[in-house]
């Protein structure tokens, strides 16, 4: 808080989520535990073995993006480049208004765009290299989201992307937090992810980390007794992420800030040595210069596999005390989003600070042997003033942030 | 097929299918001598474009098409005058 430390403010949330198209669809289900998870229908799902996601409903991408956009992006672009829209307009910034260098774009992807890569490799198997799409050379890529979002508004500050699965959520966050100290003036950041199609399918299916269950109200039970993977998602949230002093400027409503960060990674398996989560943790609450009490709430990370749940309410539980702090997992309603997950995470928590409001976990009866305070079946009608919110992802990333009321 | 003249309106079709048009711009006005980055087509577009004539026509157009060719007028000609080459005499 010195004052040569700009804080990172968020002024705009755009959120694409299977529960909610949109940032007011999206809270008005979750804060009252509605789901969206169902049996998929971007393809046939009957010859898999899991049959169950998260799908954004009702998006029409062409009545939202010109044809030019339409003709060379993924459904994933399509979404983040509509959030950005919803983000911007919630901010109450005109970007054209604004120094095309003031203004980064970085965002986080764990796939990149699978379902318009799916066709282009369908096309060239069945019809030859010249059936291609030109646009195929960028339109799968990791970096397409920020690069697309970036043209469309005009926004040439510092930009890129993050890779580091669903911890890259966080850390796509903390870069801009980084610029915005650094003396960028705007940043659109957070994550969108989709690939609910058949190639991005096997892809998740490897993993080895995804349900079987099929039914929407079970498959998906992180903390639980009969956790057994988790069901994916698409979509997410984009933020606009801007230097304090700049929002007050401009007269902006202020949702919170970005208040501490930590991520560290884990030891190779075999090593001894302890997971890394509960050192991200208390590197973020050191980054935010905050004690354990001062944290209302964490939106946990939720994996739903027995190990890694375990390695998560440990690490809760030795720096909060054992049922020390209320935990929530509102992504039991949206399936795990990857790099999509923890921005959704953190505008949720900005939410639920607004509203006085956390949402519940459903699908779980937890394990009472996990000794997590677990917020299920009802929401839970408390003050927020600052939430923890972790991510992980696959091969070791741990990433923790500290959000803060205004 | 034989016979085959490349008009306008082809290059407009297969410009929207392949890369979409820009709504700011009036394709039903005067656009033969509109530069292609004027009509909001950047070279990706444009190499888009030629593929898909060369699929739709079989011919094979130069590489260099893609970065000198700038106007719809003077596509029509280039796939014409390969057109002419290809056609039976």
């Amino acid at each position: 808080m010195s004052t040569g430390t700009p804080r990172a403010v968020v002024t705009g949330l755009g959120i694409t989520a299977p529960n909610g198209l949109g940032t007011e669809a999206y809270w008005a289900a979750t804060r009252v535990g509605k789901s969206g998870i169902g049996r998929i229908t971007r393809f046939d799902p009957s010859a898999y073995p899991a049959r169950l996601a998260g799908e954004v409903p009702g998006f029409t991408a062409s009545e939202h993006l010109p044809s030019r956009l339409m003709a060379q992006t993924d459904h994933m672009t399509r979404l983040a480049l509509v959030a950005t829209d919803w983000a911007l307009a919630d901010a109450g910034v005109v970007p054209a208004d604004l120094p095309p260098y003031s203004m980064g774009v970085v965002t986080a992807s764990s796939s990149g765009g699978f379902e318009f890569g799916q066709g282009e490799l369908q096309k060239l198997w069945a019809e030859g290299s010249q059936y291609v799409s030109a646009y195929q050379s960028f339109a799968w890529f990791y970096a397409v989201n920020s690069g697309q979002i970036s043209i469309r508004n005009g926004m040439k500050g510092p930009s890129g992307v993050v890779v580091s699965d669903q911890a890259g959520g966080l850390d796509a966050l903390a870069q801009a937090r980084r610029q915005i100290r650094k003396g960028t003036r705007l940043v659109v950041s957070g994550s969108v992810d989709a690939s609910i199609c058949p190639w991005g399918w096997v892809a998740q299916l490897a993993g080895g980390r995804l349900s079987t269950g099929d039914d929407p109200g079970t498959a998906y039970a992180p903390f639980a007794p009969s956790a057994a993977g988790h069901v994916p998602g698409e979509g997410g949230a984009i933020l606009v992420v801007e230097d304090e002093a700049a929002a007050a400027e401009r007269g902006a409503t202020v949702y919170g800030h970005l208040a501490g960060y930590g991520s560290t990674f884990d030891p190779a398996p075999g090593s001894g040595r302890p997971p890394g989560l509960r050192k991200a943790v208390e590197l973020a609450l050191d980054d935010a210069g905050l004690a354990p009490g001062d944290i209302d709430v964490v939106f946990a990370d939720a994996a739903a596999v027995p190990e890694l749940d375990r390695v998560e309410a440990e690490a809760l539980n030795a720096v909060f005390g054992p049922r020390g702090v209320p935990v929530t997992a509102p992504k039991t309603m949206t399936g795990r989003l990857y790099s999509g997950a923890a921005p959704l995470d953190v505008a949720t928590a900005l939410l639920a600070m607004r509203e006085g409001l956390v949402p519940a976990t459903v699908t779980v009866e937890p394990d009472p042997g996990y000794d997590l305070d677990l917020v299920t079946g009802q929401p839970r009608v408390m003050t927020v003033r600052h939430a923890l919110v972790l991510a992980r992802g696959h091969g070791g990333f741990n990433s923790a942030a500290v959000v803060g009321a205004p | 097929m034989d016979n085959q003249t490349f008009t306008l309106e082809d290059l407009k079709r297969i410009l929207r299918e392949g890369a979409g048009a820009d709504e700011s711009v009036d394709f039903d006005g005067d656009i033969l001598d509109t530069e292609f980055e004027d009509l909001g087509y950047e070279s990706l577009a444009l190499l888009e474009t030629c593929g898909r004539i060369e699929r739709e026509y079989a011919i094979t157009l130069d590489d260099s098409v893609v970065g000198e060719v700038r106007t719809p007028r003077r596509m029509v000609e280039v796939v014409n005058e390969h057109l002419g080459q290809t056609a039976p005499a």
